[in-house]
């Protein structure tokens, strides 16, 4: 073991020095939030093992094993990899993707969050850019994952379409919507477009299946929330299909690799700025 | 429009209870009637009013209308599923 430890690099491999010398903490990856079983029994071992027998649940869903030695990390490493367990990242790269139980689990859900969230990690996880960036996925309007707070956000949401036809005017959608949207008049229901924040409550209570909706995707950039916070702000129209959302997500992180300078979060880039550079790129994008 | 236009063979105010006992308390009176009988439930304007209906539909039973009580209170008329 040499003597001069390269902490900046050991930081990019998911370990973080402890205040305690010799010791660290090393996150590990989880996308999504999700871990099954069998990773839970090998950070379990590892955590007794290697650390105190303990581990600590970040804000973003990951899970950090303090008291690492730095000279065991290899070793630890080597036991978490068997378990199917990889280290996380830290410092200026794409971040762990996270995400709520979304439209496969949860009742409320408009979109596949897990998949979504495993495809973004594929696609951009560990990326190096002149920062961190965070991207979450939250399956609706409810918000649980709180996708504003990311650099890129996305919440799952529905373009709804009415059948009058189907309806019976039971009113039962009329109060389930929020945003006071909707009205009933001569026995119809009348949808305000302007007050409409795709939230699909209307789909989900109607009984006749008389509102249909198609799930998309509503896209924040921007968004932080640590020293300085910021809510992500929308750009573009609800997004209905993966290609689109890919072609715009793309379009943001390549924005913030070109214009950013080093160690500047993507929202002080777009203070430095201004928006106007991102909003294009990303319409670009968005019309493809 | 009143709730007398209605008809139903069963009733409970849920409006002395709130979330998630709400549709606890609505859920153990549908359970006491048989399929294709209805119940008559008032509620609470807000968030039982904008819950409680799809929390049937979610378990199967059938929404039959949802009446202005105009005095903050909602009635809902549900007819028990079959398997519910
Ligand atoms: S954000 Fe929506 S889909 Fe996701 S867990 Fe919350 S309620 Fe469910
Ligand atoms: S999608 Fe949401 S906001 Fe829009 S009409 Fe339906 S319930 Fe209201
Ligand atoms: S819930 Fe469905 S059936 Fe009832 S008023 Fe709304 S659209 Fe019509």
């Amino acid at each position: 073991m040499a003597d001069e430890i390269n902490y900046a690099e050991l930081k990019k491999g998911g370990y973080m020095k402890q205040k305690q010398k010799g010791y660290g903490s090393l996150r590990l990856k989880v996308v999504g939030g999700n871990l099954t079983a069998e990773n839970i029994k090998t950070v379990s071992e590892v955590a007794e093992k290697y650390g105190q027998g303990y581990v600590h649940m970040t804000s973003r869903q990951g899970i950090e094993i303090p008291f690492i030695k730095v000279e065991q990390l290899a070793e630890v490493k080597e036991a978490l990899i068997k378990g199917g367990v990889e280290a996380g990242v830290c410092g200026p790269r794409v971040r762990t993707v996270t995400a709520c139980q979304g439209s496969e689990i949860c009742p409320s859900g408009c979109i596949d969050t897990y998949t979504l969230a495993k495809e973004l990690d594929e696609r951009y996880f560990g990326r190096e850019l002149p920062h961190k960036f965070k991207f979450g996925v939250t399956g609706c309007q409810n918000n649980c994952l709180k996708a504003e707070e990311n650099d890129v956000g996305i919440k799952g949401g529905m373009d709804i379409e009415y059948r009058e036809d189907l309806c019976f005017s039971c009113g039962v959608c009329i109060k389930a919507c929020r945003s006071g949207a909707l009205s009933l008049a001569d026995g119809k229901v009348v949808l305000d477009p302007a007050k409409c924040n795709n939230c699909a409550r209307c789909v989900k209570s109607c009984p006749a299946d008389a509102w249909t909706g198609t799930p998309g995707y509503i896209v924040s950039f921007g968004g932080t929330f640590g020293n300085f916070v910021y809510k992500g702000e929308e750009i573009v129209p609800l997004i209905k299909d993966k290609e689109t959302l890919f072609r715009v997500t793309d379009a943001a992180i390549e924005y913030f690799e070109e214009n950013a300078k080093p160690g500047e979060r993507f929202r002080k880039t777009l203070e430095r700025l201004g928006t106007e550079g991102l909003t294009e790129k990303v319409n670009a994008a968005y019309k493809g | 429009m009143s709730q007398t236009e209605l008809e139903f063979d069963e009733f409970v105010d849920i409006t002395d209870v709130v979330c998630p006992i709400t549709f606890v308390k609505a859920k153990v009176a549908i359970d006491e009637l048989d399929a294709g009988q209805v119940l008559a439930i008032r509620m609470n304007d807000g968030e039982p009013v904008q819950n409680v209906p799809r929390s049937f539909k979610d378990e199967g039973h059938k929404i039959i209308k949802l009446t202005d009580g105009e005095d903050g209170t909602y009635t809902l008329y549900v007819k028990k599923g079959e398997e519910a």
